[in-house]
């Protein structure tokens, strides 16, 4: 089974060629088919994969296709590695894939033939790459996937792309990604120079013997961390996650949300030998991830587009899943994208359920009351909404639980902050719950006429992860509740190598007990809190002020950031436009030009087209040339 | 006799060659000069081979087969070159290399 | 040395001699003196070659064409003087520059003894051996510049 790993890549790449090769004659139907069952197909094929990778003493398995490239003593196979960590992944991807794919058959029902069919095949390119991300067998592979669902993500978020703005989110999303890649990149390069090779277990066998706090592994951890922020959506280079809400939503949902965006983690996670060798790198990584975390969840307490919300709540989990990782709790982080993954995949759809009956309202303002009718959604949302705060029971609890108690074990501030911003998620997801749901209708008539719930394609496919995002937190029950943690076994052969360099902080079962029921209790406070101020949300108009008003503009950071880079870049650029090239450039090329015109003006009189001349001129030549080459 | 002695006595053909080449403008006798030329280098081809074949190598002779492949081109040469000069003189009523100027324009 | 200066003289005599047709006669001379250093370098086959090639064919159609076009006399308009010096000196600085190039070349002097390369047979054996393929090609050659004679030569 193994061996036919090339499958789950293969079969979405399948149908990206169907689609986007057919777009012209297919129908809806058979491109929607052709779509979902190819992802269906693929996760077939990892369900079965992942039984076998999940028995018992399985060690990885690299399945080499063919030699990609191959100069002096640097190998660079096309490989795919089948491990605990890649299976999990695979199982993540072409799941929730399936799902989104089912739901976006008819989400974008209402597309031309053809872009309908450019959709899929968009959709089903990306999962493609983000398998040849997760399978890769070396880093290079790797930066394949990670180039290939950069490119997605940028066609889809620009899918509707006779929309400048949405263009420009797209371009910002490509651009700050890029920015990224070059540290991601220049890792990569760096890694190749100190250990000539890119291939995962002989990179790790040849950092282990550097040691701990080696530069080499500590610029290398920092590159790659680079990287992992352009993607990841992290301080600074965060701001394209909320704008690429300009795709469609289930691309929202899949890309920007369940899976994409967590291939920052999933590169540490692979990489956690090196991070783990290089603690102040390590301790970058938290900060950053922590930072991120509140930040994004300040912002969201006061967004008004159910998207935006969303979005800047995704940028939040990111930033607990990078601080997980940097305190060294690699499963814990792996486990928050699998729950995540579930949950916010659940959100977007929710919403995108939510936009399609509103017919394309996306301000939360105008909504209200929508529990009476869309029951479906009003109960999977909530489910998420649940599952997201924290609440004990569903699968956010204990993640976040997991990841909240390996900080306090490292550094108890980390805990503290984390704990602030554990709350403000609470907050900010249950006011969007009770602004949205609850309360009186405020949009206009026609709108409240066109309520309705969504078809079974959209729900089915809500219900789905909705029980996944209650149940999906039982794989990793901490044993201080009596449990038994699963998915931390599962993973230990993939973070075993670094182990022996970790530093292990064991809590008792008592502090774990105390920490859950604190952050448990805080909660569903702050639950109560949202209850109690949003629960008959009126639209006052006024205009926010103080702190409001900042955190509605995002802290400004857009301007800042139009302001810090983007105007001296112009400014910079015109420079060069009017200086550099017109008078340097411009005028030494025409000088050229000129020269070399009058230049050959002079030469043409040379050319009396007298044949005499010219043997003349040879036998001249002939003499010099001899007396050069013969006796000087 | 020393080869040095059929090396000067070719460098002195062809310069007269070059000189003829230089001085003259009737094309028929420039064609001369050329043929001149061809001949000093035929002769000094032919003072190497019998100085290696004292020397004893065996393929010596491959020397003297360059000058047959020598005149068999020369003689192709002529049959082309004085067919143009046939042409030119038809055309201008003169062998003067100067009218040839018109290669100018 | 005699027929040195007999080939020196002659080729002199083309160059200098107004009259096209003294030239070629010239030219033959100088071609028989040339022939004539080939028997004494034991090239007899390159001689006779030499002779049937350039003295009876080559030079008669030179001649040919001479009469052909009445070139007889002397119609060659004067040249500038000061182009002809021009060329008689760059020509006697070529020798110059050459002579002085080689001056120091050190050679072994060649013997008196006759070695039999030059005989027919010794290069015939080599020209249908190793030397086939160009023979052939040479034939092409000439089968080019036949065809490219009488297509230039054709009145059109």
């Amino acid at each position: 089974m193994i061996n036919l790993v090339w499958l789950v890549p293969f079969l979405p790449l399948l149908g990206f060629l169907v689609n986007g090769l057919g777009r012209r004659f297919l129908s809806k139907s058979l491109v929607g088919f052709v779509g979902s069952s190819t992802v269906l197909a693929a996760f077939v094929v990892s369900l079965m994969i992942f039984f076998q990778v999940k028995a018992e003493g399985f060690t990885a398995q690299v399945v080499n296709l063919f030699d990609f490239i191959s100069v002096g003593s640097l190998h660079i196979p096309f490989a795919f590695q089948v491990d605990q960590l890649s299976a999990l992944f695979l199982l993540i991807i072409t799941g929730v894939g399936t799902l989104i794919h089912i739901y976006s058959t008819s989400y974008m029902h209402d597309e031309s033939n053809e872009s309908f069919a450019r959709y899929f095949a968009y959709l089903n390119l990306f999962v493609f790459s983000m398998l040849i991300l997760v399978l890769g067998a070396n880093y290079v592979m790797m930066f394949i996937g990670w180039e290939g669902v950069g490119l997605c993500s940028y066609l889809l978020i620009g899918f509707w792309f006779k929309n400048t703005s949405y263009n420009n989110a797209a371009k910002k999303a490509f651009i700050m990604n890029r920015i990224g890649d070059l540290g991601f990149l220049l890792g990569i390069l760096f890694m190749i120079m100190q250990f000539g090779t890119v291939t995962f277990p002989e990179v790790f066998a040849k950092a282990a013997p550097l040691g701990m706090n080696s530069p080499v592994l500590g610029a290398i951890a920092m590159l790659l961390f680079i990287g992992a922020m352009g993607k990841s959506a992290q301080i600074p280079l965060y701001t394209w996650l909320p704008d690429a809400m300009a795709g469609p939503t289930p691309v929202s949902a899949l890309i920007h949300a369940a899976t994409m965006v967590t291939a920052g983690i999933y590169m540490i996670a692979r990489s956690n030998v090196i991070y783990t060798l290089a603690p102040c790198i390590q301790s970058v990584v938290a900060i950053i991830g922590l930072a991120t975390a509140v930040f994004a969840a300040s912002i969201a307490l006061k967004q008004n587009d159910i998207k935006k919300v969303l979005a800047y709540s995704t940028v939040s989990q990111l930033g607990y899943m990078f601080l997980a990782l940097g305190v060294g709790a690699y499963g814990a982080a792996v486990f928050h994208v699998m729950t995540h993954a579930f949950f916010k995949a659940l959100l977007f759809l929710g919403s995108g359920s939510v936009i399609h009956a509103m017919g394309g309202e996306q301000d939360i303002r105008k909504m209200g009351g929508l529990r009476k009718y869309m029951p479906a959604t009003n109960w999977t949302f909530l489910i998420g909404c649940i599952a997201i705060a924290g609440i004990p029971g569903f699968s956010g609890f204990f993640s976040k639980d997991e990841i909240l108690a390996s900080a306090f074990g490292v550094n108890i501030s980390y805990y503290v902050i984390g704990l602030i911003g554990a709350l403000m998620t609470a907050f900010y997801m249950f006011r969007l719950y009770f602004i949205t749901f609850t309360g009186q209708f405020r949009g206009t008539h026609e709108q409240e006429h066109h309520l309705h719930e969504s078809p079974a394609a959209m729900t089915v496919p809500l219900i789905v992860l909705a029980i996944l995002s209650v149940v999906g937190g039982y794989v990793g029950i901490p044993e201080a509740l009596g449990g038994h943690n699963q998915l931390g076994e599962y993973l230990a052969p993939i973070f075993a190598p670094s182990a022996p360099f970790a530093a292990v902080h064991h809590l008792s079962h008592n502090t774990e007990w105390l920490l859950m029921g604190l952050s448990s209790v805080l909660v569903i406070v702050m639950i109560g809190l949202a209850w109690q101020k949003f629960k008959n949300y009126q639209d006052s108009g006024a205009g926010a002020t103080g702190l409001a008003k900042v955190l509605e503009n995002k802290w400004y950071i857009d301007e800042l950031y139009d302001a810090v880079i983007v105007k001296p870049l112009y400014e910079l650029s015109r420079f060069f436009r009017d200086t550099v090239e017109k008078a340097g450039i411009d005028r030494l090329v025409n000088g050229v030009g000129r020269g070399v015109k009058w230049g050959s003006q002079q030469l043409r009189l040379v050319q009396t087209g007298n044949v005499g001349f010219y043997i003349f001129a040879m036998v001249i030549s002939m003499i010099v040339l001899i007396v050069i080459g013969f006796l000087l | 006799m020393p080869v040095q002695y059929y090396i000067f006595l070719s460098i002195a053909l062809f310069c007269i060659g070059v000189m003829g080449v230089l001085m003259r403008r009737n094309a028929i006798i420039i064609f001369m000069c050329i043929e001149l030329m061809l001949n000093a280098v035929n002769l000094l081809l032919v003072a190497f081979s019998k100085m290696w074949a004292d020397a004893g190598k065996v393929d010596a002779g491959s020397a003297q087969l360059f000058v047959f492949f020598i005149m068999v081109v020369a003689a192709a040469e002529v049959a082309v070159g004085l067919a143009i000069i046939t042409m030119v003189y038809r055309n201008t009523h003169s062998v003067d290399i100067n009218i040839l100027n018109r290669l100018k324009n | 040395m005699v027929l040195s200066l007999v080939a020196l003289v002659s080729a002199l005599g083309v160059v200098l001699s107004k009259n096209p047709v003294s030239s070629v006669l010239c030219l033959i001379v100088t071609f028989f003196a040339i022939a004539g250093h080939y028997i004494m370098l034991n090239a007899q086959f390159l001689a006779v070659v030499h002779i049937i090639v350039y003295a009876g064919a080559i030079m008669v159609l030179f001649l040919y064409v001479m009469m052909l076009m009445n070139l007889d006399a002397d119609i060659e308009p004067q040249k500038r003087n000061w182009l002809k010096y021009a060329g008689a000196v760059s020509g006697g600085a070529l020798l110059v520059v050459l002579v002085a190039a080689l001056r120091d070349a050190s050679v072994p002097a060649l013997s008196e003894s006759s070695v039999e390369i030059g005989l027919i047979h010794n290069l015939g054996k080599l020209l249908f051996t190793q030397y086939v393929v160009p023979f052939e090609i040479s034939s092409i050659l000439f089968l080019s510049a036949m065809v490219g004679a009488v297509v230039i030569g054709k009145k059109d």
